[in-house]
């Protein structure tokens, strides 16, 4: 019971009221284009270069919407009397976005990060059938991933980075050693100067011998 | 000729604010409720935030096919908008909106009688068309407009004579032209009683049981199509427009306003009718719907008692000044 009768029906006109000074949330959406989160759920581009036909986003899938076909190539030998070595080549990658559920399950199983999360939702169609879309779309769709988010503040050091960072120090250790008691190395070169923290797998070469994880 | 004339031309224009002002209350209440609910309600018909968009949905309901169900009484089936739409149209026609003689389509000397039973006739509209349309949902309808009619009715009877009492007159005009300012808090308790009463008349939420459409699909309206349908929903708002006129008139003091009371009489009946349509609305969009025991019980157990405790303080009033 409220302590004034009737209070409530004021507390409810008093509710719409106070929304309709406030500014609407509706999204007009075909005039303005929403503004999506990343890691969005669009739709599935692929990389294909990076694809090496292995078949686990297939097998992983579990709808069975991923269409893969390859042969396999074989290159000559890189020196003489060498082993030819084979490839599998791509001949067909397709996803049926009609079965699609968008688990994302391909995408995390790719070792070799040649499936993305793409925000392009606008791929209706008025046949299911043409809901399958073969490389040259998915294709298309990869030009429209967005750069991943930035790391939040205090979060852990990327792997590639913590890796690169570790060997660039060791190389600087065993310069440094070396140069001690010899004469101060001839200018500071390239690969003995990375920044900690900023060096690349690519840049930060490891001496032979201890490129284990490059 | 020149009195034909006259004639004419008046009703010509009752017939006009007949026609647009139900349409911009319906235009207005699209776009009130929609922000209400953080909503931007129609925006494209008509390009500029959609003012046509009830044009346009007067185009749909033209097009569409006029069904009369084969079990239904046809003949009252299609008889029953015009029965609740014209009562409002002829209640429209006495209304005064300014001080002057010319400023009211028809002077009726017993002005609150006719209104008001008038505007019983429109009711009956939703009766016949919930008995004509042979479907249960309609009749249920029908059933709820019908103990609604009788609850309702005599409130709004007696919060309007304790109006005409206080005037000593029964004309409309008359009323206006007796009213004072302190009638306002005097008669306040009839004028809120008289107001919900009109709104469970117009069956307009939260007294909606009769087209409850969680319930009864649309009540007595559920077999209607295409204009037929288009003609009840015009009932409805125009019913708002009398219903938020005749309070005006009859307990807010008509065309008397702060100033300028001879030119601009028309302009403070208009802004008193807007301001209460708008309430109106509001209280579509706040309140949940009432059920139909509730609605009963409010209206034999709280307003009859207010007005006639209101008619009481009336008759004290006037026999002490």
């Amino acid at each position: 019971m409220s302590p004034i009768p009737g209070s409530g029906l004021a507390k409810g006109l008093a509710v719409t009221l106070r929304t309709m000074t406030k500014k609407t949330v509706t999204a007009q959406y075909p005039d303005a284009q929403p503004e999506l989160p990343p890691r969005t759920r669009g739709v599935i581009g692929l990389f294909e270069e990076n694809c090496t036909v292995c078949m686990l986003c297939a097998r992983e899938c579990p709808d069975w919407c991923i269409y893969i076909d390859s042969h396999k190539e074989t290159t000559p030998p890189a020196a003489p009397g060498g082993r030819e070595r084979s490839r599998n080549v791509l001949d067909r990658f397709a996803i049926d976005f009609s079965l699609c559920m968008y688990c994302g399950i391909c995408i995390e199983v790719c070792p070799f990060d040649a499936l993305f999360w793409s925000p392009e939702f606008e791929y209706a169609e008025t046949d299911i059938r043409e809901l399958t879309h073969e490389r040259d779309k998915l294709r298309e769709w990869m030009w429209t991933v967005p750069a991943p988010p930035a790391l939040d503040p205090a979060a852990e050091e990327p792997k590639e980075i913590a890796a690169a960072r570790k060997s660039a120090e060791k190389l600087a250790a065993a310069r440094a050693a070396s140069a001690a008691p010899a004469e101060p190395a001839p200018g500071g070169t390239a690969p003995a100067e990375p920044a900690p923290g900023k060096a690349t797998p690519g840049e930060a070469a490891p001496p032979a011998g201890e490129g284990g994880q490059a | 000729m020149n009195d034909a004339l006259d004639v004419a031309v008046r009703l010509l224009i009752v017939f006009a604010v007949f026609l647009v002002l139900p349409l911009v209350i319906g235009q207005t209440e699209h776009k009130v409720m929609a922000h209400m609910q953080g909503r931007l309600g129609p925006m494209y018909a008509g390009g500029f935030h959609g003012w046509a968009q009830l044009v346009a949905d007067g185009v749909k309901f033209a097009q569409k096919e006029d069904v009369v169900p084969a079990g239904a009484d046809r003949r009252i089936f299609q008889l029953a908008p015009a029965v609740a739409l014209l009562p409002y149209l002829l209640v429209l026609l006495v209304i005064p909106i300014g001080p002057s003689e010319g400023a009211v389509g028809q002077v009726i000397d017993a002005g609150i009688f006719f209104v008001l039973a008038v505007m019983g006739v429109g009711v009956l509209g939703s009766l016949m068309a919930g008995w004509a349309s042979a479907n249960k949902f309609s009749l249920l309808g029908g059933l709820r407009t019908a103990a609604q009619l009788l609850a309702y009715e005599l409130p709004m009877l007696l919060a309007a004579a304790s109006v005409a009492m206080a005037a000593g007159t029964v004309s409309l005009p008359g009323i206006l032209n007796a009213f004072e300012w302190w009638w306002l808090p005097w008669q306040i308790v009839g004028a809120l009683v008289f107001f919900t009463a009109g709104l469970a008349e117009l069956q307009r939420p939260p007294f909606d049981m009769p087209v409850a459409d969680s319930e009864i699909i649309f009540g007595a309206y559920t077999e209607y199509t295409g204009l037929r349908f288009a003609l009840f929903l015009l009932a409805e708002y125009a019913g708002i427009v009398v219903i938020c006129g005749l309070t005006t008139v009859l307990f807010l003091g008509g065309w008397h306003g702060p100033m300028g009371a001879d030119g601009l009489g028309w302009f403070w009946t208009l802004l008193k009718t807007a301001v209460l349509a708008f309430v109106v609305i509001w209280l579509r969009v706040s309140y949940p719907r009432m059920r139909e025991d509730q609605l009963q019980r409010l209206a034999w157990t709280t307003l009859i008692p207010l007005a006639l405790a209101q008619i009481a303080l009336t008759g004290v009033v006037k026999v002490v000044i």
